[in-house]
């Protein structure tokens, strides 16, 4: 600790160069943490709270593909399965394409297999009663000015209805919330009768797009997920069942590979970063010889000089780094406040323990070659302006 | 009683390339405990190479420098780092402080390598900086200090420690006249009522008559006599 005031001192010797080199690491740091907020909302979008409690049965072949609504009875009678609800993408605009939001077409107990969902006990009966009714949830209903007696018209962009018509017309009859604030996510969705939907659409009558097993002992899932299979096999329609999580991750990269993209666009600007806060400390350093010298001949060993210039060049990312973070931390929450309905998580603490981690690691890395410089000067060439 | 710094046979080469530059030829010298010893000669001639071999900066290619018993010809480069910041304080023509740092923070730096807590160093400091006059000055950075003031808190910086040698390079060698006589009369306080031994290169013979003795370089050799001195100027 007592070399920090020597470290800073060096740190802001020229206050405009480094505060215009802090400016690029926060821009990249809160880049960062933007970037993983996103990431992190769709890597945790199948962490449900019933969590392995629940399976999810699919089309073997793709996950396009639907199956069909008669093995529904047959599912629910495989020992070990104590509910099955099943559901059909959409993919209805409402108003705009860039209000994207989920709404599928769901069986009548879908709140029973997804209990974290809470929806009042009136508004459950309303849409059970209601055959055009939907349920929403809670931010998307508050981004949208959404209130129960609404209608809401949605335009289909798969199912046409058999009249012809695109514009599909629900009535908001429920509003569910989510209690748990890393699920929030969940409460952007709207849910409608599957056998509306069924009975209106123009085609593939008679066909769901999953099904979701509520299981009673979670240590079954094996067993039960191999039974559900084993009901479709050597079918035009074998299923592959599966985990929650692995449904949400293949669901998700139907979109795009959210990684890759996240990963590379942060490989870019780290590789930046470290070109530009290495040149900023090479030059630091170079301008400081004369000052390094004196530090060696007035005791310093090699040693310390490496750890001084190494230490000014982590807490260079350091200060940086925390402030783009923290900005980042606001930021998400503003967004999530302002827009509700974004793929979003706030800057947790594995996103500060990798930022701080990557803050280090490029520290070092920018700061090790003129370490490596200061430390090998001779203090009699160095003096001498060799 | 043994000298403060013995120095016998002391050669320095250095090497540039294919070339081999004899800088000091078989120097023997003896530097007693509280002498101010001014080393004067021609550009060239040596003599800040042989007070960078007192001071520990370098290290000779032949012969043995012992300094306060110490063999210091031996010692590695960590070994002589630590040893600089035990017994040597340095002052050089162009001060040499870190401009970012005030004149306290500056005079501190050698005790950063002390276990003394910082309330310590801080003291320490203030009473170096109150012994060469500038007590008022001790929030000031460098740039705010005139040379002659910038030279006395180099030599603070270099007797906070409280080393048991001085080296000083050309120290008034950057000064107008009159900071130069305080920079010298201070130098020469420190020697006389603190019994510091102080060795120093000027080109200057009007600083050296500040020193107790004086001894010439010339082409790497020394020349004490007043006749060889003459040889050499002429």
């Amino acid at each position: 600790m007592k070399y920090l005031g020597l470290v800073w001192s060096a740190l802001f010797r020229r206050k405009t160069r480094t505060i215009f080199t802090l400016l690029s690491v926060v821009a990249a740091f809160l880049l960062f943490g933007l970037l993983n907020s996103v990431r992190d909302a769709f890597a945790s979008a199948g962490h449900s709270v019933a969590g392995a409690s629940r399976l999810i049965t699919i089309s073997k072949v793709s996950f396009m593909m639907e199956l069909p609504k008669s093995i529904y009875t047959r599912i629910q009678a495989v020992p070990g399965v104590s509910e099955v609800a099943y559901i059909n993408w959409f993919g209805g605009i409402y108003q705009d394409p860039k209000n994207f939001f989920a709404n599928e077409a769901v069986s009548p107990n879908l709140f029973d297999v997804y209990p974290e969902f809470k929806l009042p006990a009136a508004e459950l009966k309303a849409f059970q009663q209601t055959r055009t009714g939907a349920v929403v949830g809670a931010s998307l209903a508050a981004h949208f000015h959404w209130k129960i007696g609404d209608q809401i018209p949605l335009q289909a962009t798969i199912f046409p209805q058999k009249s012809g018509s695109n514009t599909w017309t629900f009535d908001l009859v429920g509003i569910y919330h989510v209690a748990n604030r890393s699920e929030k996510q969940q409460e952007n969705a709207l849910f409608f009768h599957w056998k509306y939907f069924d009975e209106a659409r123009a085609f593939g009558n008679g066909k769901v797009g999953w099904y979701v097993e509520k299981i009673a002992q979670p240590k079954d899932a094996d067993r039960i997920a191999a039974a559900i299979d084993a009901l479709s096999a050597n079918s035009d329609h074998e299923t592959k069942t599966q985990s929650e999580d692995a449904f949400q991750t293949s669901f998700a990269s139907q979109f795009a590979n959210i990684g890759l993209i996240v990963g590379s666009i942060m490989g870019a600007v780290f590789f930046t970063l470290v070109l530009l806060t290495g040149n900023t400390m090479a030059q630091a350093v170079r301008e400081r010889i004369p000052e390094l010298a004196i530090l060696k001949t007035i005791g310093f060993s090699n040693r310390s000089v490496l750890a001084l210039v190494l230490a000014e060049s982590v807490l260079l990312l350091m200060i940086g780094g925390a402030a783009g973070l923290a900005l980042a931390d606001l930021a998400v929450s503003f967004i999530r406040a302002r827009l509700g309905a974004v793929p979003m998580l706030p800057v947790g603490l594995e996103s500060w323990l990798l930022g701080l981690a990557l803050m280090a690691l490029i520290g070092l890395l920018v700061g090790a070659l003129p370490a490596r410089r200061g430390m090998r000067l001779r203090i009699v060439d160095a003096l001498a302006g060799r | 009683m043994s000298p403060l710094v013995e120095i016998r046979n002391l050669s320095k080469v250095y090497v540039r390339g294919k070339q081999k530059l004899e800088v000091l030829h078989h120097i023997n010298l003896d530097i007693a405990q509280g002498d101010f010893l001014a080393l004067m000669g021609p550009s060239g001639s040596g003599k800040t190479t042989l007070l960078n071999l007192i001071g520990g900066l370098d290290s000779p290619t032949d012969g043995t420098l012992t300094v306060a018993g110490q063999r210091i010809d031996r010692l590695g480069q960590s070994e002589l780092a630590r040893w600089r910041a035990g017994h040597v304080g340095f002052v050089f023509q162009f001060y040499n402080l870190l401009p970012m740092l005030s004149a306290t923070k500056n005079v501190e730096l050698p005790l950063l390598l002390t276990k003394l807590p910082a309330a310590k160093r801080r003291s320490h400091a203030a009473v170096a900086l109150e012994l060469v006059g500038l007590a008022d000055r001790a929030t000031h950075k460098p740039g705010e200090l005139s040379g002659g003031q910038q030279q006395r808190v180099a030599i603070a910086r270099a007797i906070v420690s409280d080393p048991t040698l001085l080296v000083c390079d050309e120290p008034t060698g950057d000064l107008d006249r009159q900071s130069a006589v305080e920079v010298l009369t201070l130098l020469q306080r420190l020697n006389r009522e603190h019994g510091k031994t102080i060795v120093m290169v000027t080109h200057d013979p009007k600083a050296a008559e500040y020193a107790t003795h004086t001894l010439h370089l010339d082409k790497g050799t020394l020349v004490e006599t007043a006749e060889a001195v003459a040889q050499a100027v002429s």
